[in-house]
């Protein structure tokens, strides 16, 4: 659906972008992660035609950005990231005017604005000025106001900034009954909302592509051991010995210097392709220890996001 | 076509939805009112005194209406225009720039003709508002004396181009800058520029004087306003609006690709 290919951009001297490479399928929610500055925005600023790439490709549903821009932008919804909208317009006033110079037929302007308000929750405000909505609201006029003419694409630059949590849970929400529908990209810094909203992540970090792959696929990779944490009411000393003792264990580490009624809290790593599991309890048990807690501890996308932007 | 109509629209009733329009009809419409009222006055207090001071009839005996009160109005009017309609135009792209929306609109599936047509004819409905409500005074003209159709018909002709000329300009400033006082200050003083370039033709040479007095805007203004339709004029003025047109356009083109 979206193919990008070694695309680069200069601002003046400023190197943007160094060669971004990368495709997303119908129907995938594709999550666009990198630091600020990364050139996330520049990115879908290309996608969306507002300014043709130095070089490289682009195409969006078959259509090159640069040769047909008129057709890729009639395919897609853009969600720019401080949601600029005309303030001196009423929502209704305005979704009709987007829906109408996004190419919705006149006759069914009206019932596409009614569809777009219902799903975005935005009757109730629909005779309201965007000036007097909160920032929230103006989030889902922005979304509304991309979904108007049900593009194939949907480009959402950084979607949750700013909002409230349970603003935040709800435009997820609304995002993720998107999938399957539209393919949509969606930028952020916010890794959580990655995994829980996407198939695919692209990180993308100082104006290159540092990985490509589903959420799951990138934690493993890029985790090297598997880690536990466990607690035992037992003599820490003696603990961490027999703990270290056990094959397969790498190393163990104490967590918490203050041992509280005599439980200790220890992280322990062990190799990746042994599971290690089964072998702790028996051990403990035998040297008449309490198992009080024994849990896996999983990199987060966080620990892999600053794995491979500082690695570059 | 579409695209060009609703961006017309919207921008129209913008205007509307702020006080801008507002304030600056009203301020047009006084100063425009105060001028009229005053080559008015004039002009019957010297009619006046005329009917009984023989040697002063003799002296103004060339003295008519139209030459007196309908002439005066359209330079008053285009001179008050200068100053207006800059504080039309200023926003039209700067405020877009400020806020962002111009990054939506410019993906939305429009070219950058039908934007800029939609705001130039937006304005000049505002514009051809304003104009239309000075009709006032020719009717007032009309209702103490009779004055030739002729001169005032073409006037409002004459007004139309040059208030078609300060739409582009004003544009074309406005495209430069996101700050609106910036876009509102290079408009008037590249206006004003316009039309007072003639003053320096006299001082400069005989080829450079010519080129300075063609390019000025006062100079093709004189026909109109003495009745005379002259197709030099009506080509000068297209030239202008084309040409601060098409500079807008290229201003919106290089934007996208300095990013």
């Amino acid at each position: 659906m979206i193919e990008v290919e070694n695309l680069t951009k200069y601002y003046g001297d400023y190197h943007a972008l160094k060669g971004v490479t990368f495709s997303v399928k119908k129907g995938d929610i594709l999550g666009f992660l990198g630091p600020n500055g990364a050139g996330k925005t520049t990115t879908m600023r290309i996608l969306t035609c507002f300014f043709p790439p130095t070089s490289g490709k682009a195409s969006v549903a078959g259509f090159d950005v640069f040769e047909e821009p008129l057709e890729v932008r009639k395919r897609i919804g853009y969600l720019p990231e401080n949601v600029p909208l005309y303030k001196d317009m009423t929502v209704e006033d305005y979704l009709i005017f987007a829906a109408g110079i996004k190419g919705v037929e006149g006759k069914k302007i009206k019932g596409a604005v009614a569809k777009v308000m219902d799903e975005c929750v935005l009757t109730d405000v629909s005779y309201k000025f965007i000036a007097e909505l909160s920032k929230g609201y103006r989030q889902r006029v922005g979304l509304a106001q991309a979904l108007v003419n049900e593009p194939e694409v949907l480009i959402l630059d950084e979607p949750t900034i700013g909002l409230d949590p349970k603003q935040i849970i709800e435009i997820r929400k609304l995002i993720k009954n998107l999938a399957g529908r539209r393919t949509v990209i969606l930028s952020t810094h916010i890794l959580p909302e990655v995994s829980m909203t996407c198939q695919k992540v692209v990180i993308i970090n100082d104006g290159r592509v540092v990985a490509v792959d589903t959420p799951q696929n990138l934690t493993s990779r890029v985790q090297g051991a598997s880690r536990f944490i466990i607690r035992i009411e037992g003599p820490s000393h003696e603990v961490i010995k027999t703990l270290e003792a056990i094959q397969g264990v790498s190393k163990v580490i104490r967590r918490d210097s203050h041992a509280a009624n005599g439980i200790g809290e220890y992280t322990i790593e062990s190799l990746k392709e042994r599971d290690i599991r089964r072998d702790i309890a028996p051990v403990i048990v035998n040297k008449g220890w309490a198992l009080i807690e024994l849990r896996p501890q999983e990199m987060s996308l966080e620990d892999i996001f600053v794995k491979l932007v500082t690695k570059e | 076509m579409r695209n060009f109509y609703l961006i017309f629209k919207k921008e129209f009733k913008s205007y509307f939805s702020s006080p801008i329009a507002y304030v600056v009809i009203t301020m047009f419409l006084i100063l425009s009112g105060y001028f009229f009222y005053n080559t008015f006055a004039l002009f019957s207090t010297i009619s006046f005194n005329a009917t009984i001071d023989p040697a002063l009839a003799k002296q103004v005996g060339l003295l008519n209406i139209t030459e007196s009160v309908a002439r005066p109005l359209f330079g008053n009017i285009s001179v008050i225009l200068l100053l207006m309609v800059p504080l039309l135009t200023m926003r039209l792209f700067s405020e877009e720039k400020k806020s962002g929306t111009i990054e939506l609109l410019l993906t939305y599936p429009v070219t950058d003709m039908e934007v800029l047509l939609g705001k130039f004819l937006a304005c000049m409905a505002v514009f051809t508002i304003m104009i239309a409500l000075t009709v006032l005074y020719p009717i007032l003209i009309i209702a103490f004396g009779q004055p030739e159709a002729g001169p005032i018909i073409t006037g409002y002709i004459g007004l139309f181009f040059v208030g078609a000329s300060f739409v582009s300009l004003g544009i074309f400033a406005s495209s430069l800058t996101e700050n609106q006082i910036i876009a509102a200050t290079v408009a008037f003083g590249l206006l004003l520029l316009f039309w007072m370039i003639s003053f320096s033709a006299s001082l400069a040479g005989p080829i450079v004087g010519d080129i300075l007095s063609y390019i000025s805007m006062t100079t093709h203004l004189e026909g109109f306003a003495k009745g005379v339709i002259d197709t030099e004029d009506v080509v000068y003025y297209l030239i202008f609006i084309t040409l601060f047109l098409f500079l807008t356009l290229r201003i919106l083109e290089s934007k996208k690709w300095r990013g």
